[in-house]
């Protein structure tokens, strides 16, 4: 019979104690997986937003493009780009685009918005974007119409048909004007897309902007979200530093430190949690030394080693937390597998407020092994710092005084 | 054959206002194969005595060799190791482990030994013979009478095969009846096994059946009296 067969039975001794501490552990480690399992599910749709409707996974652009957002900072990707983008293992697809600044005007209203220059069919491939295509058709190789944001269409109070002039600045210098019919109305999921600009056929672009061949940036797909990092420094390994390659977390900081944020709100409200039910399992251990002081003085008397002792007592307060952790997961995790799979819509008004932020009116879940580990890790230090009080205990146990006890 | 040699052994205790000579200069020898009684009021010494000699506490002053060791000088993981192995105790509340069954009591000794499951298995058995109880093998404690409790610690101190047992009023919370079946049992195993059993008591019937009588009042032996 081992220390744990022991640890295990002495748990049972005072049941209802037992069960009233892994309950208030349970409790603590539903509410903490619900909340982060919500945390991670919205910042995971928010970074798929950003990710799968516009930015890809990784960028390449001329080194100053980023810093100037210029067309004269557009490149022609050179074969060497090519080779090394199709010799990296994990690219499943790259795309050109063209991208700048443009005026776009119909009747007496005009509205400054991202122009974009894409290859319809492997653009599509990459934000599937002619599935949010609301109104018209999307746009086809060699096209000469436009695709227009849904609330930049409103403001120009465009429709299928009209046409827009478009006017900004061509490559150094250059004027770059043209006519464009509207083609399509694109009605994203995400607020801020909505208001964020135009399509137009690449060809079509290169030729507006005077850019011929050229591009301002290759929009990469690859194949697993967590390794961006590993595969920009394969690409710059073998281009060096002729482009600069962007990952979707450099290209969007503010995102990251909103989530960094909020992130950190969340760590606040579970370290209170935890603090609270820390305190609750050091109750209950504290009340089973003082109750055992005596069996314990018995078991040194007998032979048992205090190390033996102080692993059992150790192996008893980690099988509280342990028994609360499973408990809290029993009722979690079936119930955020459901909301993972059925997003719960927000109210209008507070949906207002998320879609301010670029967020989707919805909360959002999300079962990566993250949100089942750390809190399994939490009640496991929790239980590791209150398992110092028993082998404190037991260090300064005298025997004869336990005997009296 | 000599297995305990007490010298001038002194236990003060300071911790009150009063100084408390509870062992005042005691000397002492014990035999193998003893069974030994020592008597006195209350408040005289006799659970401090057998606390020294069990290792369980330190002595103020003298000293206490038990087979060839001197106690006094073992550190603490060394003298818990050598109660293992030399000491078996029998406590006035019986004190069993109580979520353990009474095979895992009277094993669990044999467990911190590092003793092979066949051997602990047989020794418990046999132990458990000796006692009446091996009907009660996978009971826990508190399913078991008082006497029954005491036969099973009794059982749980042989069980290391100890040199000698000390037993702290071991019959004080059990009846007459009982109480002439513990001390039946445990002369038959002080024949059988050759252990020196020392008890400290102020029960009658125990010092009735004692082959030898130490008497101690105010933390002196008064007197030492052998029986045939």
């Amino acid at each position: 019979m081992k220390n744990l067969t022991i640890a295990w039975r002495n748990l049972w001794r005072n049941k209802r104690r037992t069960l009233i501490t892994a309950a208030a552990v349970a409790l603590a480690v539903f509410f903490s997986t619900l909340m982060s399992s919500m945390q991670e599910g919205t910042y995971s749709k928010m970074i798929d937003n950003i990710v799968k409707f516009y930015s890809g996974y990784l960028q390449i652009h001329h080194n100053d493009y980023w810093e100037t957002r210029s067309i004269d900072d557009s490149y022609v990707p050179g074969q060497d780009l090519k080779d090394a983008l199709n010799s990296t293992d994990e690219i499943e697809l790259y795309v050109p685009r063209i991208e700048s600044f443009t005026l776009l005007s119909t009747g007496n209203v005009t509205k400054g918005a991202a122009l974009i220059g894409i290859d319809p069919e492997e653009e599509n491939k990459i934000t599937n974007l002619s599935q949010w295509v609301s109104t018209g058709e999307y746009l086809s190789k060699g096209d000469k119409g436009i695709l227009v944001a849904v609330n930049i269409a409103k403001q120009l109070k465009a429709e299928i048909g009209d046409t827009l002039v478009l006017i900004s600045q061509g490559y150094h210098g250059a004027s770059a004007a043209g006519l464009f019919p509207i083609k399509g109305i694109l009605k994203f999921p995400s607020p801020d897309l909505n208001n964020f600009g135009a399509y137009i056929d690449l060809d079509a672009a290169r030729d507006f902007f005077s850019v011929p061949d050229m591009v301002t940036s290759m929009v990469l797909l690859v194949s697993d979200y967590d390794h961006v990092q590993k595969i920009k420094h394969a690409i710059q390994e073998k281009v060096g530093d002729k482009y600069s390659i962007m990952t979707w977390d450099e290209m969007q900081p503010e995102i990251v430190q909103m989530i960094e944020g909020d992130r950190a709100g969340g760590v606040v409200m579970k370290a209170i949690l935890y603090i609270v039910i820390g305190f609750g399992i050091l109750g209950t251990i504290i009340m089973m030394m003082s109750e055992r002081k005596r069996e314990n003085g018995i078991m040194i008397a007998i032979g048992m080693q205090k190390y033996r002792l102080q692993t059992m007592l150790f192996y008893e307060t980690l099988l509280i937390g342990l028994v609360g952790v499973i408990a809290g997961f029993v009722l979690s995790i079936p119930i955020i597998s459901i909301f993972v799979n059925n997003p719960i819509p927000l109210p209008a008004e507070i949906g207002e407020a998320y879609e301010m932020f670029g967020l989707e009116p919805a909360m959002y879940f999300s079962l990566v092994p993250k949100v089942v580990l750390n809190q399994l890790i939490t009640v496991f230090v929790i239980t590791l710092c209150i398992a110092v009080y028993p082998v404190i205990q037991i260090i300064n146990l005298k025997v004869s005084n336990a005997l009296r006890a | 054959m000599k297995i305990i040699d007490i010298k001038n052994l002194e236990k003060i205790y300071n911790d009150s206002e009063v100084k408390v000579h509870a062992v005042n200069g005691v000397n002492l020898s014990f035999e193998k194969g003893e069974f030994a009684a020592i008597v006195g009021p209350s408040g005289s010494g006799k659970t401090t005595l057998l606390n020294l000699l069990g290792g369980l506490d330190k002595p103020s002053g003298g000293e206490i060799i038990i087979d060839n060791t001197s106690v006094g000088t073992l550190k603490s993981s060394r003298l818990i190791d050598f109660r293992l192995h030399n000491i078996g105790f029998v406590f006035q509340a019986y004190n069993l482990i109580p979520v353990l069954t009474v095979k895992e009591n009277v094993e669990f000794i044999m467990l911190l030994q590092g003793k092979s499951k066949k051997e602990r298995d047989a020794r418990t058995k046999e132990l458990l013979e000796a006692v009446g109880l091996i009907d009660r093998i996978d009971s826990r404690p508190a399913k078991l009478s008082g006497g029954q409790q005491q036969r099973v610690a009794v059982a749980r101190a042989l069980a290391s095969k100890p040199k000698f047992i000390l037993a702290d009023e071991p019959t004080a919370n059990l009846d007459s009846k009982t109480t002439e079946n513990l001390l039946e049992i445990m002369e038959k195993l002080n024949r059988e096994e050759q252990v020196t059993f020392i008890f400290s008591t102020h029960d009658a019937r125990v010092v009735k059946k004692a082959k030898r009588v130490i008497t101690i009042e105010d933390g002196k032996i008064i007197s030492d009296e052998r029986r045939n």
